[in-house]
């Protein structure tokens, strides 16, 4: 036994050489830490803002993988700085914290666009209707709606295989309420996972399946899976991709995704307040955020943002539910005042 | 004559049985060993080109070829360190304790069946009881420490069961010389029975310590992170007392939860990097019950002269 113990103390020995501490910067905190934690969606986001902010300002930035609801109560708890999310904080996370007494600054991020995807062998869906993704989708679909030429007389007889995410991320909420109009309403007889990457093995693996996930994965597997275009209320077919989802032509599913800032720590801890100047600033965030396989938002957004920080303006513009269609324009519209 | 012929005919029965069972053998274990060679041939294949000095020194980043798992194996190594300080002097004195001391009671029934059940309870259960009550109920914190706890939590019962089993294979007649010749019970136990059980229990540390080593879900349910690019504080210092206990409150990551965030990215990139972290998981395995069977088998041998 006593040999083991040597030889853990030789491990921490080695590690002890292997102390790469961060660059010194004059005048910088080495033990103030930005503490982030939420959404896995907008993990890539924070990551890369975080990398980066380390970098260039020497202060420490730690990313944890708690999901969006894990965050809010963290957040709530007034144990981190920032929560990420990708849906608006819902009225009981609201109450939690207004419980503890901690307020918050709802900021967007980025967003993102859900693609729903085919098998790029298929040649027969050029496009599908809200109202056709619904009649796939809903509830009342479960164990009837199992064949294409059910969804449009047009298609095939052949039977519909369906891949999509799990209940519990935020992408099948999103698409739940994008499609079927109800928070968490979906037929359960399809095959769910919270590994988007599944499903594009899956939907690329056969003819007839259709499936929906985050546009990143649709980028990154170009020729494995083919999306499809929504048909907007215009009667126009528009594809996901980044500058449809940039400016709103691509609806309803694509959704902001958030920041939401501890207006405390925000107040006392000065480290925070540089985190959320970096990351808004135009020219870092939308770099960062295409470079990870998100859609930027309109670039006069950020510095809206950055001013709803500055007037600490808190409080949810979503009152605690969740909406469609949602631009980051109409988000930031009261910002500053 | 007849008696002769059925003999034989049962000595050839036998035969044939003990062929055939052989044959399914060979072909149970073949393929046992073959679904094994499939999953590691794969991993290296994916994984092997991507393990060079810079995925061992670096920090995550959100490029995959400049990411590296520096934070998590040291976190890895870190939490470990702990686990193995906690569980193994603490399953070894419960199972001598059950073995040798423990009268032999309802009570201590109860206790058996229930170490036996918690092996089985799943993961997750302990990382709910860690973040119940060591993160929130004791104020600890997501660290290194708690980390390092919630493992050897986890692994305690795989402990104690193999220190009983290895202390209950100890000959009762080795036990009973040492009483002849005027030993107290302490006496025997620390100088006859534990040495003797020492090759048994040092494998149960490390079938635990394996399990340990990539348990997801429980780290991530006390709150490990997953991004964190900086190391905890060095636990060797240059000035005195030398020793730094700063690294225990340090918050840390874990390489299996690097491979769980990594597998479901969208670029093949970090595909390559799980699985690298993936070869890497299974190298250190390797090493530290390699290092176990090396240990076990100079006591063995110390045994026997």
């Amino acid at each position: 036994m006593k040999k083991l113990v040597l030889c853990g103390v030789a491990a921490l020995a080695l590690t002890a050489c292997n102390q790469n501490a961060p660059a010194d910067k004059g005048g910088v905190d080495r033990n103030a830490i930005v503490l982030i934690d939420g959404s896995s969606t907008v993990y890539p986001i924070t990551e890369a803002l975080g990398e980066e902010f380390q970098n260039a300002a020497g202060t420490r930035v730690t990313v944890g993988l708690s999901g969006t609801g894990g965050g809010f109560k963290k957040l709530c708890r007034g144990e981190i700085d920032i929560a990420t999310a990708s849906r608006p904080i819902k009225a009981e996370e609201v109450e939690l914290c207004k419980q503890s007494g901690v307020e918050f600054i709802e900021l967007p991020v980025a967003l993102d666009a859900l693609a729903v995807i085919v098998h790029p062998g298929n040649s027969f869906v050029d496009c599908l209707t809200v109202a056709e993704l619904k009649t796939i989708w809903s509830p009342e679909a479960q164990g009837k709606i199992t064949t294409w030429n059910q969804v449009r007389p047009g298609f095939p007889a052949e039977p519909i295989k369906l891949f999509g995410a799990g209940t519990d991320s935020g992408t099948f909420d999103y698409f739940t309420t994008a499609i079927n109009g109800e928070e968490g309403a979906s037929r359960g007889d399809y095959t769910a996972t919270e590994d988007d990457n599944v499903t594009i093995t899956g939907v690329g693996g056969d003819n007839f399946s259709l499936g929906f996930l985050g546009l990143a994965y649709v980028t990154e597997n170009a020729g494995k899976v083919r999306p499809v275009p929504i048909r907007q209320a215009n009667g126009v077919c528009v594809a996901p991709s980044v500058k449809a989802a940039r400016d709103a032509s691509y609806q309803p599913l694509s959704r902001p995704l958030f920041f939401y800032v501890n207006k405390k720590h925000a107040d006392e801890r000065p480290h925070v307040g540089a985190f959320i100047k970096f990351a808004f600033s135009p020219a870092e965030s939308e770099k960062l955020v295409a470079e990870v396989g998100y859609v930027p938002l309109p670039t006069e957004a950020y510095s809206l943002a950055l001013a709803k920080f500055e007037a600490r303006k808190t409080g949810s513009f979503f009152d605690g539910g969740s909406r469609v269609g949602v631009t980051a324009e109409e988000l930031l519209a009261d910002a500053g005042k | 004559m007849a008696g002769e012929l059925n003999e034989r005919r049962i000595v050839a029965t036998s035969k044939a049985q003990d062929l055939v069972f052989a044959v399914l053998g060979i072909i149970v274990l073949f393929f046992a060993m073959a679904m094994l060679a499939t999953l590691v041939a794969d991993l290296l294949i994916d994984g092997l080109s991507r393990i060079d000095m810079q995925f061992l020194t670096d920090f995550p980043s959100r490029r995959p070829s400049q990411a590296g798992i520096l934070s998590a194996w040291v976190g890895t190594t870190l939490v470990m360190f702990v686990t193995a300080l906690l569980a193994i002097p603490l399953g070894v004195g419960a199972g001598l304790y059950l073995e040798e001391y423990a009268p032999k009671n309802w009570l201590s029934d109860l206790i058996e069946i229930n170490v036996s059940n918690l092996a089985g309870v799943p993961s997750i259960i302990y990382g709910l009881l860690a973040l119940g009550f060591f993160v929130y109920g004791l104020g600890m914190g997501q660290t290194v420490l708690v980390g390092g706890m919630v493992l050897a939590l986890l692994i305690l019962p795989i402990v104690v069961v193999a220190t009983r089993e290895a202390v209950r294979a100890v000959p009762s007649g080795l036990r009973e010389s040492a009483y002849g010749l005027g030993c107290n019970r302490w006496q025997v136990v620390w100088s006859y029975v534990l040495p003797s059980a020492r090759p048994g229990i040092l494998t149960g540390a490390i079938v635990g310590l394996s399990r340990a080593i990539g348990e997801t879900a429980p780290i991530i349910t006390i709150g490990a992170l997953t991004f964190i690019a900086f190391l905890p504080p060095s636990p060797i210092q240059a000035s005195p007392p030398f020793l730094n206990f700063d690294w225990l409150n340090s918050p840390f990551t874990v390489m299996p939860i690097q491979m769980f965030n990594w597998t479901s990215r969208p670029q093949a990139g970090f595909h390559e990097n799980a699985a690298a972290t993936g070869v890497l998981l299974l190298g250190m395995t390797l090493v530290m019950n390699g290092f176990a069977i090396f240990l076990r088998y100079h006591l063995r041998k110390g045994l026997r002269s």
